[in-house]
């Protein structure tokens, strides 16, 4: 019997095609929204997720404060101190720190500027965060001067109208430099336009001696980060004798930091899923409205049926599949719509450099986004269908 | 004497509009035995209508009872009666009242599908049906595909599909010329030869000739009695 009124719906919504189709409309524009935006939001996660795997759970970050904030304020900056008191704290087993600046790099007469990463790359931890690949070329080494190693921009894109290549020189700061390795792609456009010195090399070229942008340490594995972050926190804190919340540095676990980008992006998911959210309710109305005009429509066939022997349940059920397909349908052509239009998002960005962001569609998102849409649908046409099957068979028939 | 079918007793149907009180029906007696041919005849504005909606069961009454076999259809619920009625009562309409997206076979089907039979059976059923009205060779059409007196037809198989008692047919030439018009009553002559129960309303005194027995209708009433 279902089979018969899945048939008949289909023939009456063909019978009404231009109208079932701008019904539709309003229907996958909202699932192809939620499908996109769901698809995007979960590779996001994935990516970060990714990223948080590489750099590992047991990393604790330090850094100053005003390190991305205001330039008028004066911040203590990280010191060789600080590095000490960190590595003797409780339930850390290494640190090290590293610089980043602005470079001004000169090549082939054009100025441009990068961001510099003053590292050592013989460090063990340096090895576990930075674990990225040489493409070409060879690694610096500690404290080599006059050498620097290039994100893989450098390599591919004519950055400076031509490509660059091992054992060109370039002018860093005005100063000469040779070009000694080229990293392979990290997946992300800002990161592989970066500029390797060593850590010696960045505090003679911005006149650090012994400072860090950041300070990078492990915990223990038989510690918690977070406890060992706190206690970070508590030791530099004391010997700055500052009192706690007037911090002028922050101490991040690798999973505060991660959890806080996951909760950022989680608001921004919802936020944008409410707005796709909105636009199903007015197509869900959409359908209603042509459910009703449908039932108009049809008053007298539903007096015929009603004659030959049809039931109030089941002239309600023919209606109810009729909405609910109209609903399905739509469904099945948002899911089309959303997984391609994440899918260009996903091209557009790798071509733009950003290869991190992969999108994915989990089943459940699918099978879900399908069986919402039938729901939204066969709702939205429970009103009128409930109107139908409570007509009084002389009046539907009399009907003109 | 033969068993009724349908009996009208004391039937009234007032309808209200405003603060005026029109009776259709004022008093109505009628009752049909198993396997008459009954004209039902009166000119317009007689209550031949709401007769015909009381003997269909399409319409409870105001005061008085009407019987399908033993039921009285005022203490049926609306499910079931529809049940009984798609059982044993088959509708030929005046405008035929095909459902428009559906084929011939599916329209003959229709009337199966509400009892729950199942689709072999209904198929066979419906093709036997609409071979024996002629149309064998036109299952698949819609019925913008089909003449006037195709649609009948189609409408007869499908009045036929769930083997009732009565065929009750609704100014069944009205639409139709005079030639098409008497093949089709020329079918329900045959099949009430075959032993179903026909009853037909009309205003056309013409088709008086093909009943057995007349029944009169003038304002609300069987004038017969």
């Amino acid at each position: 019997m279902i089979r018969d009124f899945i048939g008949y719906g289909i023939s009456n919504l063909r019978r009404s095609g231009l109208r079932s189709w701008l019904t539709m409309i309003g229907i996958f524009i909202g699932m192809a929204s939620v499908v996109a935006l769901i698809s995007l939001g979960q590779g996001l996660e994935n990516s970060i997720n990714e990223q948080f795997e590489a750099i590992g759970a047991d990393k604790i970050i330090v850094q100053s404060k005003g390190i991305f904030g205001a330039p008028t304020t004066e911040v203590e900056s990280l010191t060789e101190k600080d590095l000490k008191i960190i590595e003797n704290t409780n339930g850390i087993v290494d640190a090290t720190g590293y610089i980043i600046d602005t470079a001004k790099l000169e090549f082939n007469d054009i100025v441009r500027y990068f961001v510099l990463v003053g590292i050592d790359n013989e460090d063990e931890l340096i090895k576990e965060i930075y674990s990225y690949d040489i493409e070409e070329g060879r690694n610096l080494k500690k404290g080599e001067k006059f050498k620097v190693v290039l994100g893989n921009d450098f390599f591919k894109s004519e950055l400076f109208d031509k490509k660059l290549k091992l054992r060109d020189t370039i002018l860093l700061n005005d100063i000469e430099f040779t070009i000694v390795g080229f990293y392979e792609t990290v997946g992300n456009q800002i990161d592989d336009r970066n500029v390797y010195v060593s850590y010696e090399v960045a505090e003679d070229l911005y006149d650090k001696e012994g400072e860090y942008s950041f300070i990078f340490a492990k915990a223990a594995s038989d510690t918690i980060p977070e406890e060992a972050a706190e206690r970070v926190e508590k030791e530099i804190r004391d010997d700055r004798g500052l009192d706690e919340g007037n911090e002028d540095f922050t101490v991040q676990s690798a999973k505060d930091l991660f959890e806080s980008f996951a909760t950022i992006l989680n608001i921004l998911q919802i936020f944008l899923i409410g707005i796709a959210g909105i636009s199903l309710v007015v197509g869900g109305i959409g359908i209603m409205n042509t459910m009703y005009t449908a039932v108009l429509e049809r008053t007298k066939e539903i007096g015929v049926m009603k004659s030959i022997g049809a039931k109030n349940s089941d002239i309600l059920m023919i209606f109810v599949i009729e909405s609910g397909i109209l609903g399905f349908v739509g469904g099945v052509i948002g899911v089309i719509l959303g997984v391609g239009f994440s899918k260009m998002v996903e091209i557009i960005a790798a071509n733009a450099g950003y290869s991190i962001i992969k999108i994915s569609f989990p089943p459940f998102l699918i099978i879900g986004t399908l069986i919402f849409a039938f729901v939204v649908g066969s709702l939205s046409g429970l009103i009128p269908a409930y109107k139908a099957s409570k007509l009084q068979p002389v009046d539907a028939l009399r009907y003109e | 004497m033969a068993e009724s079918v349908i009996r009208l007793e004391d039937v009234w149907k007032i309808y209200h509009m405003d603060e005026v009180s029109v009776p259709a029906l004022s008093g109505m007696n009628i009752d049909i035995k198993k396997g008459e041919f009954v004209a039902v005849v009166g000119p317009s504005g007689s209550g031949k209508s709401t007769t015909m909606n009381m003997i269909g069961c399409l319409d409870i009454p105001t005061k008085g009872k009407v019987f399908l076999e033993h039921h009285d259809i005022s203490k049926l619920s609306e499910s079931n009666l529809a049940q009984i009625r798609g059982k044993k009562i088959g509708f030929v309409f005046q405008t035929f009242n095909l459902i428009p997206t559906l084929t011939a076979l599916d329209n003959v089907m229709l009337p199966m599908t509400f009892q729950n039979i199942p689709r072999e059976e209904r198929l066979k059923i419906a093709k036997n049906l609409l071979v024996k009205v002629g149309l064998g060779h036109r299952v698949g059409h819609l019925p913008s595909q089909l003449s006037g007196g195709e649609k009948q037809r189609v409408a007869i198989a499908r009045a036929l599909s769930n083997n009732p008692e009565v065929i009750l047919a609704d100014e069944p030439t009205g639409n139709l010329d005079s030639k098409t018009g008497e093949e089709i009553m020329k079918m329900l002559k045959g099949l009430n030869k075959d032993g179903k129960t026909i009853v037909m309303v009309t205003h056309d005194t013409d088709l008086t000739k093909y009943a057995k027995k007349v029944i009169h209708i003038k304002d609300g009433k069987n004038i017969n009695d």
